[in-house]
């Protein structure tokens, strides 16, 4: 039992592992209701599929150079793929496609609500302060 | 090694097929994106199985390439097309394009009649036909516009 041979079995276990969080992702990203769980289905293979996956290339390779872009996939897909989901998941909720009765918490439109009532406030009272400047100057001219 | 080569890529050939169910189906253009995503993923999975099987270096950087270019999609997408008109999200049927195309050759018949009929009547008062034509551009506008947004 050669250290090759370890390798391979370890790279091809992660293989099944990788392929298989990818098929779990389609399946989840057909048969989930909305955009927020299909996101979460879809994230699977994004990053811990894509990480198994690379760690059996690496272990079938097994050469330095392979592994340093290996590595630089994994870095890429780790600082790009939070953001893209940022961005879809904000645009989704911007644009109405996250069902809120599919949800347990929603603090987001809470936030938002209490963040636009304090906004109203705010607004009244600067118009008011403005409205009172004018009336004093008025006076003060006349 | 060939049989979990052949499992895994008859599990990765599924899940591509899947993301291509949900991108067609994909009631907006989010669930595309995320479709796509996971196509992209599952493209990356295939090349590298298939490098990991053939002991190949070369294709690598295509894996790099695509991380970089999945993302610069979805963002993409995300930001400047997230925001469709009602009932843009389907495919149109033969009979509807069809009925849209009508409409607009008429639409366009009619404006080429307008156009020409003041240049006959009005060729001793240059004036009067500047007036008609500036009068007739608004229109053009307004009928091709949301066509072009749309496309």
């Amino acid at each position: 039992m050669s250290w090759t041979l370890v390798a391979d079995v370890v790279a091809a276990i992660f293989l099944l592992c990788g392929a298989f969080l990818a098929f779990a992702a389609g399946v989840g990203v057909v048969r989930f209701p909305d955009l927020l769980a299909r996101m979460h289905a879809a994230t699977k293979p994004q990053v811990l599929g894509l990480i198994l996956v690379l760690i059996a290339l690496g272990l079938r390779l097994r050469s330095w150079s392979a592994v340093g872009m290996l590595v630089l996939v994994v870095i890429f897909q780790l600082m790009t793929s939070p953001v893209a989901a940022h961005m879809v998941g904000r645009a989704g909720y911007r644009t109405g496609k996250v069902r809120p009765d599919l949800l347990v918490l929603d603090d987001l439109t809470a936030d938002q609500e209490a963040a636009d009532r304090e906004k109203d406030v705010a607004d009244r009272e600067a118009a008011a302060r403005a409205e009172d400047a004018e009336g004093d100057g008025g006076t003060r001219r006349g | 090694m060939i049989v979990v080569v052949l499992i895994c890529a008859v599990l990765l050939a599924s899940a591509a097929t899947l993301a291509v169910v949900r991108a067609e189906k994909g009631p907006s253009m989010l669930d595309r994106t995320i479709a796509l995503d996971v196509f992209t993923t599952t493209l990356v999975g295939t090349i590298a199985l298939e490098a990991a099987w053939s002991r190949r270096t070369e294709t690598i950087p295509i894996l790099v390439v695509l991380s970089l270019v999945g993302f610069v999609g979805s963002v993409t997408i995300a930001r400047f097309a997230s925001v469709e008109p009602e009932g843009e999200g389907r495919i149109k049927t033969r009979e509807e394009i069809a009925a849209e195309e009508a409409e607009r050759l008429a639409a366009e018949e009619g404006e080429q009649e307008k156009a020409v009929d003041p240049e006959h009547g009005a060729e001793h008062e240059p004036d009067a036909l500047h007036e008609v034509e500036e009068a007739a551009a608004p229109e053009v506008d307004g009928t091709t516009g949301p066509e072009e947004a749309r496309s």
